[in-house]
């Protein structure tokens, strides 16, 4: 083997007490594909904002064609080859492509930006690697696919020899994956290096050469792609083998929820519904899968009361919901686990007890004529602590301060405290740990046990799969038709995501 | 270089970088005394001396603290919710206009019903004007510091325009004044002889029943949320934009009440330099004070000290009394520096 | 003459094009500041510490370009204090804003007091003189009104075409651009953030200043207080209602301004005041939309 383009030894980061990346070291070879799995919170990005310099590591080395870089400095990573392609795209939406890609590129203190030249060179470049965008358009204007498109031209517009692409696919339908992988075997062929993270497994085995697997921060295996399969990868990445929770069966009971043709507002970004129907039942979990962008957000925030139905009806046992609002759901009696802990679920410089309040402070049992009773707040607080076995220092802790896992047992005490009889749990493991992971899964089946009607929404398919009594795919902010516990192959399931067969309104 | 969050700051840190950065304000204020040629203890010494040094110092300053807590108070309450309410001034005015309108005679009332009549009028100006901006930021996004900075100007060429027009003193040989408040709707002087008026006290109870407000009503609460993270209070189902609008009235009210104040309780009347700018010093107050609405009534004495003192100071040492100004405004930007290491620290690296 | 005739006047223009120019200058300057990400509420202070800097540095000796020059220098180095509290500490940029007017101010009034104690009536410099352009000046009304102004007005101009310039056609004003809109993607081409935005806002707030030393080396002659008055709010208006862009910009200053000559001449008809700053707050609302901070 020749001498690798890129060597990691020993790079270690901690962020307080936690390790993010334990002493991991690996080469990536010339011409390579190295998929870097591991579930959210193993440290991949970490480690992958510390070759690119947004992160100093705390001990180790990055060489880049046998050169030490100099640790937090993303421009001389960008000197030495290496490019990146975020999962949140670094592009300004004001900008043409042509401005995003040329931008930091030509000398700063140049009178005149090289318009022509550099339109020639992304022209070409987009026509050889199968990357076809318009240099000329503004990126606001562009879809998800294509802005992924510019990130990758960004990167090979400055010549990187090394391309690193964190969770490419999470935004992209299937045959945007296909168009993605072939792209990246044009770059292989040319000699360039490939890092490649996921958590998916099918993903990693269609397209690396070698796997790297990442477990809590530290590098738990290491294997040729040929020379494994899907299951051993598995039992690498979360350290045993993967146990579906134990479904009891429930009887389907009453109709709790119903959305009745409900279209909702067009806006710049996010996909609008037009005339959705979904009716969801006691004692069930409906599994909603799909490509993350296909207009999940918005009947999410439909359900949760932050997004009001512009046609069409709500209907809750039986009675149709009038001035929808997130204060009304509460009061039809919906639990809601927002997708995103730290923006929505919580308001983090506030205290535990402030927060698990939030949803009903108004209630007679935590106010009067206007007035709170704080020692009712904390009461309630230390009972949710207790309850869902929450560690936190104190229920006067800014809640900021816990971890992620902490945060959501929170939300879900919050959410189940007055056993709601509709629950939406849109996302409600991301980035947690396995034992959270299990702790939410019991949970939500605890609810299922006694007769809650629940909306899963999650892009983990397996997850879908494991929990959902029915599965509906959505795509472009249409629903498929549901399908009752195994009835679709993952494969049946992906076609639908790609939007194959799904109802056209 | 970059800010990590400090995961439980010490009691005595948190009150330590405050008094650190009211040290390092001096120790800047003190090379500009340098630079006057005059020695930096003795003026100090002066300035104490002139905000506390005797008992009519001491009231003179609680008199010029008066505007301030009002101010202090709006701009607290409106900065605890995210809305940046930069228009204090103007609603001072507001409110200075109404106690003219109605406290020269046209209701003639007993004082203890003209009064409560006058404030609550007053009140009502200040919210509406400042409910104006809120609106446009609810509705069209429009940014309120952009609109309540030019609402001061609009506001003074209005007063400007009353003041040579409705309201001008016919008695006021020709200045652009109005008239004279009545007897009865004057505030009474707490000391006989000296200016501290009621208006004070009114402060005080204002600066108390604020605190109650955001510690003990769901309100407070729900204004706090909403400063905090709008998104997520919005979630959990704290209406949001009726919140900004409850703290614009409240907001506007109180600063309102400082017009009133200076009317009633002092001037008698209004002119147009009725305040040398108490409601942008209302942000510094409300800053110093961490937007405590009981801190708000200490550093309001702090920063009327300062001015008063420095008045005293400048006639004898010729220092110029806008050390004064120099002191406040440095004082702002050090204690916000203060407070970020409170809760951050640098990392160089 | 009668109010439509004020219109047609040279006289008029001329005036209208002189109140733009500090205004241009400051809206140059505040607009650079956003297009950056950083809203620059320093500006007013900044403008009245410009005005005193130019002035003071031509009535101690110094020739005009160097009252400029030391007036430019003097709110770079308090655009430097802003960005440096807003950008790498991040700190509230409205009360960091605030504070930097009070200070700038405060110090300014201080500074002139400590110079000049004695003093009752402003001591007067000799200012720019207009400077007529052969043959162009010549045009009716409009020649008068454009082209037999003082240099710091044809700067004003200038500074317009160039900033526009910059932030348009060059790599630097890429950057600018990309930072007020996403500085991630800034960050991830390895350029600095933080240079970029404290660069904006030092040269923003240089801009401002020379704004702010228009006024006393190219209008009024001598220094005083409150002189700015409101101007530097009014910028920020403008950048509004300019959605950010210079060419709308300066078309705002300039109707602003023609609008505050027009009052002034209507008073001296009528006798009665318009409060023309209401003129500002309907821009404001229409292009709500595009407020971003």
């Amino acid at each position: 083997m020749s001498s690798p383009v890129l060597r990691l030894s020993g790079i270690t980061k901690r962020f307080g007490p936690l390790v993010a990346n334990d002493a991991i070291s690996f080469d990536l070879a010339r011409g390579e594909v190295v998929a870097l799995l591991g579930e959210n919170g193993a440290g991949k990005t970490t480690l992958m904002n510390i070759l690119f310099g947004h992160y100093v590591a705390d001990e180790g080395v990055v060489e880049a064609f046998g050169k030490a870089l100099p640790p937090g400095d993303p421009h001389a990573a960008l000197e030495a080859g290496i490019g990146m392609v975020h999962q949140h795209f670094t592009l300004a939406d004001n900008m043409t492509v042509l401005e995003n890609i040329a931008l930091g590129t030509q000398k700063l203190n140049a009178w005149r930006l090289d318009r022509t030249g550099a339109r020639e060179r992304i022209e070409k470049m987009s026509f050889d690697f199968g990357l076809a965008v318009d240099p000329m358009a503004t990126v606001g204007s562009l879809s998800v696919g294509e802005r992924q498109r510019v990130e990758i031209l960004k990167a090979l517009y400055r010549n990187a020899k090394i391309l690193i692409l964190d969770e490419p696919t999470a935004v992209l339908t299937p045959v945007e994956t296909d168009a993605l992988f072939a792209t990246l075997k044009l770059l292989v062929a040319q000699g360039l290096s490939i890092i490649f993270i996921s958590h998916k497994l099918n993903e990693v085995m269609a397209v690396s050469d070698r796997v790297l697997v990442l477990r809590s921060g530290k590098l738990s295996g290491e294997r040729v792609t040929a020379e494994t399969n899907r299951s051993e990868l598995a039992a690498l990445m979360v350290g045993q083998e993967v146990e579906p929770p134990p479904v009891p069966p429930v009887a389907p009971g009453e109709l709790q929820f119903v959305l009745n043709s409900v279209s909702t507002a067009r806006r710049a970004s996010g996909t609008a519904l037009d005339r959705t129907t979904l009716s969801l039942r006691g004692g069930e979990i409906t599994g909603l899968a799909g490509v993350s962008g296909n207009g999940q957000a918005t009947l999410a925030a439909l359900i949760a009361g932050t997004e009001v139905p512009t046609a069409g009806e709500i209907i809750i046992r039986g009675t149709a919901a009038r001035d929808w609002s997130p204060r009304a759901a509460l009061g039809a009696g919906i639990g809601r686990i927002p997708e995103d802990r730290h923006a929505v679920g919580t308001i983090g410089d506030m205290s535990v007890t402030e927060n698990v309040i939030a949803e009903r402070y108004r209630s007679p049992r935590f106010s009067r004529r206007g007035f709170l009773d704080w020692r009712a707040a904390r009461k309630f607080a230390e009972q949710v602590i207790a309850d869902y076995d929450v560690k936190c220092p104190s229920p006067e802790a800014r809640i900021r301060l816990l971890s992620g896992g902490n945060m959501q047992k929170l939300i879900l005490g919050r959410a189940f405290d007055e056993e709601p009889s509709v629950i939406l749990a849109n996302q409600p493991t991301r980035g947690l740990d396995v034992g959270a992971v299990s702790y939410v899964h019991r949970k939500l089946l605890e609810a299922r046990g006694r007769g809650a009607a629940i909306l899963l929404i999650s892009e983990d398919l397996e997850e879908i799969m494991a929990l959902s009594d029915r599965i509906i795919v959505m795509s472009k902010g249409h629903l498929s038709a549901a399908s009752a516990r195994g009835e679709r192959t993952i494969a049946q399931l992906g076609e639908l995501m790609a939007g194959h067969g799904v109802e056209a309104a | 270089m970059r800010l990590e969050p400090k995961t439980a700051p010490s009691l005595i840190v948190t009150l330590l970088y405050p008094v650190a950065a009211i040290l390092v304000t001096f120790a800047i204020t003190a090379l500009l005394v340098l630079a006057a040629g005059a020695s930096p203890f003795s003026v100090f010494f002066l300035v104490w001396k002139g905000a506390a040094g005797s008992q009519f110092a001491l009231l003179e300053t609680l008199t010029r603290a008066t505007p301030l807590i009002f101010t202090g108070l709006a701009v607290a309450v409106a900065f605890r919710a995210k809305l940046w309410n930069i228009g204090a001034e103007a609603q001072l005015y507001i409110g200075a206009v109404v106690t003219v309108v109605l406290g020269t005679g046209a209701l003639p009332l007993p004082s203890f019903i003209l009064i409560p009549v006058i404030m609550v009028a007053a009140m009502a100006a200040g919210a509406l004007l400042l409910l104006g901006p809120a609106i446009l930021k609810t509705r069209f996004g429009v940014d309120e510091v952009v609109t309540t900075l030019l609402l001061n100007f609009i506001v003074l060429l209005f007063v400007s325009m009353l003041l040579e027009g409705v309201l001008k003193d016919p008695m006021g040989m020709g200045w652009p004044q109005s008239s004279r408040v009545i007897a009865e709707a004057q505030l009474p002087r707490i000391v006989q002889g000296r200016r501290l008026h009621y208006g004070f006290v009114i402060a005080i109870v204002s600066a108390v029943i604020i605190w109650i407000i955001m510690k003990k009503t769901a309100l407070g609460y729900e204004m706090r949320a909403v400063g905090h993270n709008p998104q997520a209070a919005s979630f959990a189902g704290i209406p949001v934009n009726r919140v900004l609008m409850k703290t614009a009235l409240l907001s506007g009210g109180i600063a309102a009440l400082a017009g009133f104040s200076e009317v009633s309780g002092l001037k008698g009347n209004l002119t147009l330099d009725l305040s040398p700018g108490y409601g942008y010093t209302g942000i510094v107050v409300a800053m110093l004070a961490m937007l405590n609405p009981i801190g708000v009534v200490v550093s309001a004495i702090f920063v009327a000290g300062i001015f008063v003192g420095a008045d005293a100071m400048s006639r004898t040492a010729g220092v110029p009394s806008y050390i004064a100004d120099v002191m406040v405004a440095t004082s702002l930007l050090t204690m916000v520096v203060a407070l970020l290491f409170t809760r951050y620290r640098l990392r160089w690296k | 003459m009668d109010a439509f005739e004020i219109l047609l006047s040279a006289s008029f223009w001329v005036a209208a094009i002189r109140i733009a120019s500090p205004l241009i200058f400051a809206t140059m300057g505040e607009l650079i500041c956003e297009r950056a990400g950083v809203l620059n509420l320093g500006i007013e202070g900044i403008m009245t510490a410009g005005a005193f800097a130019g002035w003071f540095t031509v009535y101690s000796g110094g020739d005009l370009w160097t009252g400029v020059l030391v007036a430019a220098l003097a709110g770079a180095m308090f655009g430097l204090l802003h960005a440096t509290l807003t950008v790498p500490l991040g700190l509230s940029q409205h009360v960091v804003g605030i504070g930097i007017t009070l200070l700038a101010t405060s110090l300014t009034y201080f500074t002139y007091r400590l110079l000049l104690p004695e003093v009752t009536s402003p001591p007067k410099i000799e200012p720019f003189q207009p400077v007529a352009i052969p043959g162009l000046s010549d045009i009716p009304v409009i020649g008068q009104a454009l082209f037999n102004q003082t240099p710091l007005t044809y700067l004003a101009f200038a500074t317009v075409a160039l900033t526009a310039w910059v932030l348009y056609r060059t790599p630097l004003g890429l950057a600018v651009r990309a930072v007020g809109e996403n500085p991630s993607a800034v960050e991830a081409q390895g350029i600095s953030v933080t240079a970029i935005r404290i660069g904006a806002v030092m040269v923003g707030s240089a801009l401002m200043a020379i704004g702010g030393a228009f006024l006393t080396m190219s209008a009024f002659n001598s220094f005083f207080f409150e002189m700015i008055n409101g101007r530097g709010w009014i910028a920020i208006a403008l950048v509004v209602f300019g959605s950010w862009r210079p060419g709308k910009a300066l078309i705002g200053a300039i109707l602003f301004a023609a609008f505050d000559a027009y009052q002034v001449r209507l008073q001296q008809l009528t006798g009665g005041v318009v409060p023309y700053q209401i003129f500002l707050m309907m821009p404001t609302r229409l292009s709500a939309k595009q407020l971003r901070y």
